[in-house]
């Protein structure tokens, strides 16, 4: 292949929107670390000086990686891979502590996080198991190894490394195998439980008329009752037991309100025995009809019920009076603005300071007067929305939603598995990391420290990227060359 | 891959991108084009809206002597955010000479919504105030050890001169109803509580000025905001150059020291107040700083009442004095001619005694000098009855009116408007309803009122009102309304004419200054400056009589118009005369020549203990 047919053969689209999105967060890294008695945007005592080295220094890495023939990264994925988690393995040992995490190395003069590359070495890893020519996500077993592919680092940053935020990134896997195969179910699932979570203890305090119990698990139990109907109506296609299963919520209740007449009675207790009597039923007919996948639903639905019940208690029983306060705030139930609420309280001053057209370049007051905590790293997205205003932060957020839907539009023109495989990776990771990172900046997660791609000050996170982009981008460029 | 069974799925992970993003800009809307709450916690967040203070005003006598200055005096301030950082209370106590009861006490006062509605955890709050330099010299030493404490530089009133407390009023704190009434004021501001400083307040204060500065999240000041371009600066209060003689006024307060009562000067010509004395009084320098409530309640309670202007504010009959009116209004209206003479027999007069001894038939300039009663009740009788009673009473009663608008036109029965005094009482110049009320439109006659004609019953009148009569004899037929500040002099609303004849004015003036040559005066008499004068009496149910004297210097073209009161002192022409012959000395000859009167004067002590200054 030569070099011309290399130049003609990328995608300058994610070029463009690469450069487009990397230099507006090197400006915005500058204008967060601004002072009053700043020099210039070079000069490389300051964050924005190094930055723009680090995009430099990004841009030659990401052109030598160009030049690599893509066909190397599968020959040496499981050697790369293996190799990392040595890395990983190591790094602690080597690192020092930074807000007690043990993920960074000092190579020379230079910090890195391993962990950042890690990303991209399980991509390849992954890519290459699931690329095999015999490879299909038939059951569940098939995607056992590629999880232990991805679990292995995350468990290693996240046990050994103590670095939380880098170990979920791990999770945008899942998008990667939802493409290719995994249920449905899986991811949303895993929502539902968020949400039971959330619901349970968002409602928890708030008390019911008969005493007993809180909204939060009623709300719980009502949702759990909507999905055990749902799957009878979807799977079993009919609506006699669909019938049955309401007949009976309805009877349940009815003879709840005429006991009430009587004796108060709880209504969380009906409710759950309204759950129970239909899950049986429902259990009944799935086993009846030798529908044996259904009984996953049952699985589901009991699992769910431990856990709401699990939820409240292990939130008010088990969890640090810091960590309780952390949820509490973020879902709205304390509001603590000095305290746990500080970060997510003054990031969402800054960005709603900046109104429709933003205060203008380096004219930002929040952020320059460091109000906003990680200002330049993973809050960096506040000083867009406050010194540009919506006019800039949704324009960003839409150059990433372009990014993104490039990426995914470049996964689906792949004519090989490794290649198609490792550019839904990209695709999750980016994803994943703009999702975490706004959602968090805005109020609506959890804080989880992660940075936002190219954009947030740091070495290692705008290299890996780069890096994690060029190689798709090689890879892309090589698609016409491998045809089956 | 090439049976792809999900192709589906493409769409629907990029349907979740995109539901996300829209999310977020959705969120982004809310936050900055919604909810603008966000934009004023930013600003509170990191513009700190400091006020800068102008200076206020200075206070100058007429003749440029600084009588009021403003001096420096600390407050120390509290950001209770930035006490998180770092606050060793206790040390705080030591270096302000507190206790640790009086610390809380303070902070909960401090943090009461309701005596201080402008608190806030992030702006200063005043801690305490009104502190010295020393008081604050160790704080500031160690100031780094308090995080969130702060010293603020603001200015006090200093005086020159311990004199002229009522005149130029203090400066304190501004209450709740100053701030709800003028929004300029909040709370800690100062501002004039009375006396000149009230009047003149809105010149005096200036404009308060603000310093927008950024400071970031440990509170720390990081420069101005915008580079300046939303400060404003503080603009300085107006100078006020005052009429007042301070030498003059010095005098007269120390000739009323230890006694009770007032003395107003007047420059004739012009109105202008050249002392303004009422006794007891204070040093206006304990009204400042932190012992300012302390001080001003005991004079709320002092029995004496020195917070009672006297000068403006106490009323008493005229007494003799009133006779110069009478001997005006009398020529004016036809009751006497300048030769009508009355006959009098001494203490068996009727219906009024004469008090003294002269020869009789009196004529005016006689009765002036020698203070005749019989000669001003037959003089008053005949101008109110001159015209017969008519039917219903009806001409006496319009005499009677006529009479009263004269009396007036002296400046009498109402309060000075226009002029810069803010205490001031009316006085009194009986309305003829109040005379119907008692005896029925036909009951009374001169007869009934003839107190009236010496000074005594119903009339009351302000020593101010007295020293503008003394003005109006001056200038033989007009006066400008008394004021303080010189500005006002040439305003043309405030001179007032009487409208009557010169010549009976002089005819009145030469009685005045028979007074001091022959007359009750003319023991305080100094030839040369042609003192004219009167003196009188006052019967005082309550004690003994108040003294009384007004007068004029020199007969041509006076310079200076004085009344005295000396309450409860006897004789009109033994306590107030030298008092009023001792002012125009000091005016007229810029000295006192007389020491052994001005120290047996101002030595005596006629008072109530209690009214010592």
């Amino acid at each position: 292949m030569t070099r011309n047919s290399i130049i003609s053969g990328i995608d300058w689209w994610t070029i463009i929107l690469f450069l487009t999105i990397a230099l507006f967060g090197w400006l915005n890294i500058y204008g967060a670390s601004y002072t009053f008695d700043q020099t210039s945007v070079f000069d490389l005592s300051n964050r924005a000086g190094k930055q723009f080295l680090w995009l430099g220094i990004a841009c030659v890495l990401g052109i030598a990686v160009l030049f690599i023939e893509g066909r190397t990264y599968e020959v040496i994925a499981y050697l790369l891979y293996a190799f990392w988690i040595i890395v990983l393995l190591i790094t602690p040992l080597l690192a020092h502590n930074v807000k007690g995490s043990m993920s960074w190395i000092d190579i020379g003069p230079i910090k890195f996080q391993p962990a950042e590359l890690a990303k991209m070495i399980t991509a390849l890893a992954l890519a290459k198991y699931m690329g095999r020519y015999e490879y299909r996500v038939r059951s569940w077993r098939d995607l056992l190894t590629p999880s232990l592919l991805l679990a292995l680092p995350a468990i290693i940053i996240m046990v050994w490394q103590r670095e939380t935020g880098s170990a979920l990134v791990f999770a945008s896997f899942m998008l990667m195998f939802y493409r290719f195969g995994m249920s449905g179910y899986v991811i949303t699932g895993g929502l539902s439980f968020a949400l039971l979570f959330i619901c349970s203890i968002r409602f928890g305090e708030v008390a019911l008329p008969w005493g007993e119990g809180n909204v939060g698990i009623l709300l719980c139990y009502l949702a759990l009752m909507a999905v055990l109907v749902g799957f009878a109506w979807l799977h079993e296609q009919d609506w006699k037991n669909v019938l049955v299963l309401v007949g009976i919520v309805v009877l349940t209740y009815a003879a709840g309100l005429i006991i009430n007449i009587w004796y108060t009675v709880n209504f969380n207790i009906v409710s759950l025995i309204a759950l129970l009597l239909a899950m049986t039923y429902f259990t009944a007919i799935v086993i009846y009809r030798r529908h044996f996948s259904m009984l996953l639903v049952t699985a589901y639905i009991a699992i769910a019920l431990v856990f709401c019940e699990g939820c409240t208690m292990v939130f008010n029983k088990v969890l640090q009076p810091h960590q309780r306060t952390r949820i509490e705030v973020l879902l709205g139930l304390k509001d603590d603005p000095t305290g746990a609420g500080y970060n997510v309280n003054q990031s969402l001053i800054a960005i709603g300071s900046g109104q429709f057209s933003g205060k203008g370049f380096l004219k930002g007051t929040q952020t320059k007067l460091r109000f906003v905590p990680e200002q330049d790293t993973d809050f960096i997205f506040c000083t867009v929305g406050e010194e540009w205003g919506f006019l800039g932060s949704a324009g960003l957020l839409i150059a990433y939603l372009c990014f993104i839907i490039r990426l995914i539009v470049i996964a689906e023109r792949q004519r090989d598995n490794f290649s198609r495989i490792y550019a839904y990776c990209v695709a999750g990771i980016f994803f994943f990391h703009l999702t975490i990172n706004i959602g968090m900046v805005l109020g609506l997660l959890p804080v989880i420290g992660i940075p936002l791609p190219f954009f947030s000050y740091g070495g290692s996170s705008l290299i890996s990227f780069t890096m994690l982009l060029a190689v798709l981008l090689r890879l892309d460029a090589e698609r016409l060359n491998k045809l089956h | 891959m090439i049976n792809d069974p999900h192709t589906r799925r493409a769409g629907i992970i990029t349907g979740a991108v995109v539901l996300v993003v829209l999310i977020f800009i959705i969120r982004l809307f809310w936050l900055q084009i919604i909810d603008q709450s966000q934009k004023q916690k930013a600003d509170s967040n990191a513009l700190l809206r400091q006020v800068i203070y102008p200076s206020r005003g200075l206070i100058y006598d007429r003749n440029g002597e600084l009588l009021v200055f403003n001096q420096p005096i600390y407050e120390v301030t509290l950001i209770f955010q930035e006490m998180r950082h770092g606050f060793d209370t206790l040390a705080f106590c030591r270096c302000l000479d507190i206790d640790r009861q009086e610390f809380d006490e303070r902070i909960t006062a401090i943090r009461d919504k309701r005596r201080n509605r402008g608190f806030s955890t992030y702006t200063p709050q005043i801690f305490m105030s009104q502190l010295t330099k020393q008081e604050v010299a160790s704080l500031r030493e160690t100031s780094y050890k308090f995080s969130g404490a702060g010293i603020r530089k603001r200015t006090l009133r200093g005086y020159t001169y311990p004199y002229a407390a009522h005149i130029l009023g203090s400066v304190g704190e501004v209450s709740q109803a100053d701030i709800d009434r003028d929004d300029y004021y909040q709370a800690g501001d100062y501002a004039g509580r009375d006396g000149l400083e009230r009047t003149y307040e809105q010149r005096l204060r200036g404009e308060k000025g603000v310093e927008v500065i950024m400071r970031d999240s440990r509170g720390r000041i990081q420069g101005s905001y915008h580079d300046g371009a939303e400060d404003v600066e503080a603009i300085t209060g107006i100078d006020l150059h005052l009429s007042l003689d301070i030498q003059l006024q010095a005098l007269a307060e120390q000739l009323l020291q230890g006694k009770v009562g007032s003395v107003v000067a007047l420059e004739p010509a012009t109105g202008e107040i050249l002392a303004l004395a009422s006794s007891p009084t204070w040093n206006p320098e304990i009204l400042v700083g932190k012992q300012r409530s302390t001080q001003y309640n005991m004079l709320l309670t002092d029995p004496a009442k020195p917070l009672f202007n006297r000068a403006t504010q106490a009323t008493y009959p005229p007494g003799s004095t009133f006779k110069t009116i009478q001997s005006v209004v009398c020529l004016q209206e036809g009751g006497i001619t300048p030769q009508s003479k009355y006959p009098c027999s001494g203490p068996s007069s009727t219906p009024i005694k004469c008090t003294h001894h002269h020869g009789s038939p009196v004529s005016l300039l006689n009765a002036i000098e020698q203070s005749c009663n019989p000669y001003f009740w037959n003089a008053f009788r005949d101008m109110l009855q001159k015209d017969g009673f008519g039917d219903n009473n009806a001409t006496f009663r319009k005499r009677y009116n006529l009479w009263r608008d004269d009396v007036m036109k002296f400046g009498l029965g109402l309060r000075f408007e226009g002029t810069d005094i803010g205490e001031q009482s009316p006085g009194k110049i009986p309305l003829e309803r109040e005379f119907n009320r008692i005896y029925g439109e036909k009951g009374w006659k001169a007869i009934t009122i003839r107190s009236l004609s010496i000074g005594q019953g119903e009339v009351l009148v302000t020593p101010l009102q007295l020293a503008n009569q003394a003005a109006t004899l001056a200038n033989r037929g007009y006066y400008i309304t008394p004021h303080l500040n010189t500005e006002l002099t040439d305003a043309p609303t405030l001179r007032h004419e009487t409208g009557m004849d010169t010549a009976w004015f002089a005819l009145t003036a030469q009685g005045m200054h028979q007074v001091m040559t022959n007359g009750t005066g003319r023991w305080y008499n100094i030839d040369s400056l042609q003192m004219c004068g009167k003196t009188g009496t006052v019967q005082n149910p309550h004690g003994k009589d108040h003294a009384i004297f007004i007068g004029f210097a020199p007969m041509d073209n006076p310079k200076i118009a004085v009344a005295v009161v000396v309450e409860n002192a006897g004789f009109g022409a033994t306590w107030a005369a030298p008092v009023a012959s001792l002012v125009m000395e000091q005016y007229l000859t810029g000295t006192i020549r007389r020491k052994p009167l001005y120290n047996k004067i101002s030595n005596a002590v006629l008072a109530h203990p209690s009214a010592e200054q």
